[in-house]
């Protein structure tokens, strides 16, 4: 206790911060970075968890690189990442546009966008899972029905699973963007519309010369979080396809679901770790485009 | 477009309205009629997730929304079963137990990070940030081998010790520490307080609205969580509600009525807890989203 008594009291600071720091910096260590490591020397070894780890050099990329599977996995995930951004983009800017012109009971409209994305995505993989069934069970199929359409075959096919997949994934996260938008929208000063008013500039004028490119920062962060989590996308496939997840034929199977499977029911550490370290690459080149996109010019 | 750039959109802006409070004319009502369908449309999954769990087996499959008899036979059923009981039990658990480390460390982190100057204090800085690239997905094989060797499996430690702390925590904490003076700590520290005390007693009730974004973030998040829960539990009382909801529609047998009930356990205590709170969750999503 002296020791610390005769310390200045920039020592004493430096000596606080770090019995601060002193368990989350193992935390860190031990639990993130660590394992990152481990996850990359592992994706260039050979190993069924219970036999030796031997050294495979660059077998399981070259192995990656020629499975069939895993480009049906990886257009799979490109395919969530290509419909699911723009639409829900798109839903979420029209829907954020015009309920930032209202006022009449604003707050309740906005509750009702914003519930879905507090639910549990496995929960509702499972009720959209059965909307999707056929007659007589399905919801939509149901409804259809009764108005005289012929069914549709939702999860069973090949062309329809992934989109009937991606479904409850946007449904989920558009209160989110509605919420985001919005607070974009309103940061927007009104003198700027007000001055457009003066002039006398047509409302798809103000759209797309003040609203969009002052936006610009919101659509960026907006379009990042919501590729990061289509590139993810993992609860809403493995719920909605069990019976034989990522089917029929892998038509919905994501990059996630193939780790999965890899790592924990086929057992082959080593390739499932050379698919993580495929996905870190897809997700770091999206945050850099993103970084690229907002550096201030 | 340097202006872009300057103008970032802020949260309390977001619960104020722009606008006459009564639609005026044609356009405004229409306007609203369709965001109303819109809306109705977006609660209609939850809406017959709820309706369907009220119904008896021979009117699941009618499509109309309200049950002509309703009755809570399905969800004595499923709470009698018991599993349903344990797995909420276990949720809530390992739910609050993550929320206090979050709020605690991340906290405390956040504050070394922003108000103290010391050597290493960027090193630890990039650090943490760069996690937030690392996906955890990329992670699980690491953690499931530690929690192998280590003896973590199946157990409330092993499924949460991953999530005790985040980098995305860290930041939003860091970020509302800026707005607390500096003048208050140097005061503090004139008073005689030790940098500890003066973190909790000074410090933290001046963050309070952050800290409660923070919790309810990592509260839902571990509640929904499915992935490493998943990967870490091997027994049936160890599940948490979503590994265990997603096991139990697995069961060919289960009706599509219980598995409604089960969805509805494990989603209305989240909307519950968004009713009450909306104001204060909205503010929070738009703070965290925008300063996180």
């Amino acid at each position: 206790m002296t020791l610390y008594r005769n310390l200045t009291i920039r020592q004493k600071q430096i000596v606080w911060a770090w019995a601060f720091l002193a368990i989350p910096v193992l935390f860190y260590g031990v639990i993130r970075f660590y394992p990152t490591g481990t996850a990359v020397v592992i994706s260039f070894q050979n190993w069924n968890l219970l036999g030796d780890r031997t050294w495979a050099g660059l077998e399981n990329y070259r192995e990656l690189w020629n499975d069939p599977v895993f480009w049906k996995v990886f257009r799979n995930t490109f395919a969530y990442l290509l419909i699911g951004t723009p639409v829900s983009l798109l839903l979420s800017f029209v829907i954020a546009y015009h309920l930032d012109k209202l006022r009449f009971m604003h707050g309740f409209l906005r509750m009702l966008y914003f519930l879905p994305f507090m639910t549990s995505a496995v929960a509702m993989a499972w009720v959209w899972r059965w909307f999707y069934q056929g007659v007589p069970i399905g919801l939509f199929n149901n409804l259809l029905a009764s108005v005289g359409i012929a069914q549709i075959e939702f999860l069973n096919s090949t062309t329809n699973a992934l989109p009937a997949v991606l479904a409850p994934a946007v449904w989920a996260g558009l209160g989110f963007q509605v919420i985001i938008f919005m607070a974009g929208l309103r940061a927007i000063p009104t003198s700027y519309y007000e001055a457009a008013k003066i002039d006398g500039v047509g409302w798809w004028t103000v759209l797309t010369q003040i609203t969009l490119p002052l936006l610009k920062p919101t659509i960026v962060f907006i379009v990042v979080l919501s590729s990061i989590g289509f590139l993810r996308i993992f609860d809403h496939v493995f719920n909605m396809t069990t019976n034989n997840p990522g089917g029929p034929l892998n038509a919905t199977k994501p990059l996630v679901l193939m780790i999965y499977d890899t790592a924990f029911n086929g057992f082959n550490m080593g390739y499932a770790a050379a698919q993580t370290v495929v996905l870190f690459t897809i997700l770091l080149i999206v945050s850099l485009i993103q970084l690229y996109l907002l550096r201030s010019d | 477009m340097a202006m872009a750039d300057t103008i970032r959109p802020t949260a309390a802006a977001v619960l104020e309205t722009r606008g006459p409070a009564r639609p005026r004319n044609m356009g405004q009502i229409i306007r609203w009629l369709i965001l109303f369908a819109g809306g109705v449309l977006m609660v209609m999954p939850i809406a017959y997730m709820i309706s369907t769990s009220l119904k008896w087996p021979h009117e699941v499959y009618d499509v109309n929304l309200i049950p002509k008899e309703p009755t809570l036979e399905n969800y004595t059923y499923v709470l009698e079963d018991g599993r349903f009981y344990l797995w909420f039990l276990n949720s809530i658990i390992i739910a609050t137990i993550t929320t206090a480390s979050n709020l605690l460390f991340d906290s405390l982190v956040g504050y070394t990070l922003c108000k103290f100057r010391f050597p290493g204090r960027m090193i630890v800085f990039i650090a943490i940030l760069s996690t937030l690239m690392i996906p955890t997905e990329m992670l699980v094989i690491p953690w499931y081998l530690m929690s192998q060797s280590f003896g973590w499996l199946d157990s409330y430690w092993g499924i949460m010790f991953p999530g005790l702390m985040t980098a995305f925590g860290t930041f939003l904490m860091k970020q509302f520490f800026e707005s607390v003076p500096d003048d208050f700590i140097e005061a503090a520290r004139i008073d005689g307080l030790n940098e500890l005390q003066i973190w909790w007693t000074v410090a933290m009730p001046l963050v309070k609205p952050a800290l409660a974004a923070l919790a309810i973030f990592v509260f839902l998040g571990n509640w929904t969580a499915f992935l490493w829960p998943l990967i870490v539990t091997n027994s049936v009382e160890m599940y948490t509600i979503p590994v265990g909801l997603s096991g139990f529609g697995d069961e060919a047998d289960v009706a599509w009525e219980l598995i409604m009930t089960g969805a509805a356990i494990s989603t209305i205590p989240t909307l519950v807890i968004f009713l009450i709170f909306q104001r204060f969750i909205i503010r929070g999503v738009v703070m965290a989203g925008l300063k996180g």
